[in-house]
């Protein structure tokens, strides 16, 4: 095991296991958020569940961790690929080499890190933290009414979530690339599964917007 | 056929260099890109001028010696062929060709289009070989492989070394040259078996001279002239995971 994260394969394995781990909390995040589309105590329960759980309790910091190595990789390994080739060229034409996504992936997850820290101050901040220090956390669901009736907050969380879809279309298959677990038949098999997994997470992420906006809900 | 050639001259590797452009005129639809260079050459030379230095040798294909990166690609529009089988009936008469060296840290330019590759004979040198003992020609067919596997190792060892994939990597990575060496020689029991040690050796020396990461875009396999695919990387990555967990 010795220096194998000084490597750079060794490096992209911590990206993928990580990024791996961050696909898995948004499709738990996403099945939470749809209980807001049933009812009003379909929501409410889950999130007394979250505020409470002492499992979620513990996950809490490892998810917080799981973005910050993420984060902190993709610097240090964009920073060591832009090193390696310090002249560019002056026409390049490669366009329909590689996936658009695949090229941006740091820009990308950049865009999703903004909306997130914007995301975390609306939602979480005065959700689940209230209840770690012991303040009062503000009643979900209305939280949820008044921020998406605000047609601006709807296109940005949208934007975000389109950002997010690039971001997994290529990290997810490429996640099993770098760890090793692929071959010639399962590159297309798992770039398909990773189209579906982003067509998934997103639609979902985007119904949530949708649904408030347009008044969908009974209180 | 005529065309505007931009093409980029350095005098040697220290100093600065930058595009110039030459017009060529009546040139045959037939005549390869590098024919193309020769006819330039010899004009250049008959006008007193320095003659624009590139790579070749075999002109079959197959030495990986020659390398340019022509309109924005490596070895030029043409798909799974190398410069010295790329003919001038793939351009358009009257078109502007830009013709660049292979940029990367890890292969500096030494004189106008030609650049250092020595870095690939290091990464080689660090393991891409099998250490046999010397003695009389073992029978062939003696160890049995699988026909699978031949033909992977095969498809693998078509690797001509040119640097393509370096050259059109976004991140100047050396990956897929590293694992088409290292699986051509892992899918065969004579190479197996110093597998893991080879993976391990011939990554760091990768890593050591400056090459980039693998964000697996697909570009070097899209660009590599023998159309040498990716599944190769996973298998790298593979053979040097386990090769490190199990140190």
């Amino acid at each position: 095991m010795s220096n194998i994260f000084c490597s750079t394969i060794g490096k992209k394995l911590i990206m993928s296991i990580s990024g791996l781990f961050l696909v898995t909390f948004l499709l738990l995040h996403l099945s939470l958020n749809l209980t807001a589309l049933v009812s009003k105590e379909a929501y409410k329960t889950v999130c007394d569940f979250m505020d409470t759980n002492i499992f979620i309790q513990i996950m809490v910091p490892v998810l917080a961790l799981g973005f910050a190595v993420h984060i902190l990789y993709s610097i240090i390994i964009t920073l060591r690929n832009m090193k390696a080739r310090p002249i560019g060229y002056s026409v390049s034409n490669r366009t329909e080499a590689s996936s658009w996504a695949s090229k941006n992936m740091f820009v990308l997850g950049a865009i999703v890190l903004c909306f997130l820290a914007l995301h975390l101050s609306h939602f979480w901040a005065k959700m689940q933290l209230q209840h770690f220090i012991g303040g009062h956390g503000k009643e979900a669901y209305s939280l949820l009414i008044e921020l998406f009736k605000n047609w601006y907050y709807c296109v940005l969380y949208i934007v975000w979530v389109i950002a997010l879809y690039f971001h997994i279309s290529h990290g997810f298959w490429s996640a099993f690339q770098t760890i090793g677990a692929n071959n010639s038949k399962w590159i297309p098999r798992l770039q398909c599964a990773a189209k579906i997994y982003a067509i998934i997470v997103s639609l979902g992420f985007i119904s949530i917007p949708v649904y408030f906006f347009f008044g969908l809900y009974t209180v | 056929m005529k065309f505007k050639l931009k093409i980029w001259r350095q005098k040697n590797a220290k100093t600065k260099g930058q595009f110039e452009t030459y017009n060529i005129e009546n040139v045959s639809p037939d005549t390869s890109f590098l024919e193309m260079l020769d006819i330039l050459n010899d004009k250049l030379i008959k006008e007193g001028k320095a003659p624009v230095s590139f790579d070749h040798d075999c002109r079959e294909g197959i030495c990986g010696m020659c390398s340019l990166y022509i309109n924005g690609r490596a070895h030029g529009p043409d798909d799974e062929v190398t410069t010295c089988q790329l003919h001038m009936r793939k351009f358009k008469d009257g078109d502007t060709i830009t013709v660049e060296p292979w940029r990367s840290a890890a292969f500096p330019v030494i004189k106008d289009l030609v650049v250092d590759r020595y870095a690939f004979d290091k990464i080689l040198q660090a393991g891409g070989f099998i250490s046999v003992n010397t003695g009389g020609v073992p029978d062939g067919n003696t160890i049995p492989v699988s026909k699978e596997n031949a033909d992977e190792s095969m498809d693998a060892a078509a690797c001509i070394g040119c640097g393509a994939c370096v050259a059109t990597c976004k991140n100047g990575s050396a990956m897929l040259f590293v694992a088409a060496r290292v699986s051509s020689l892992a899918k065969l029991p004579q190479g197996k078996i110093e597998g893991a040690k080879r993976a391990k050796a011939m990554v760091a020396k990768m890593d050591e001279l400056g090459f980039g990461g693998c964000t697996n875009t697909q570009a070097c396999e899209a660009e590599c002239p023998k159309a040498i695919s990716i599944s190769h990387i996973a298998r790298l990555n593979r053979e040097f995971l386990c090769a490190k967990i199990q140190e």
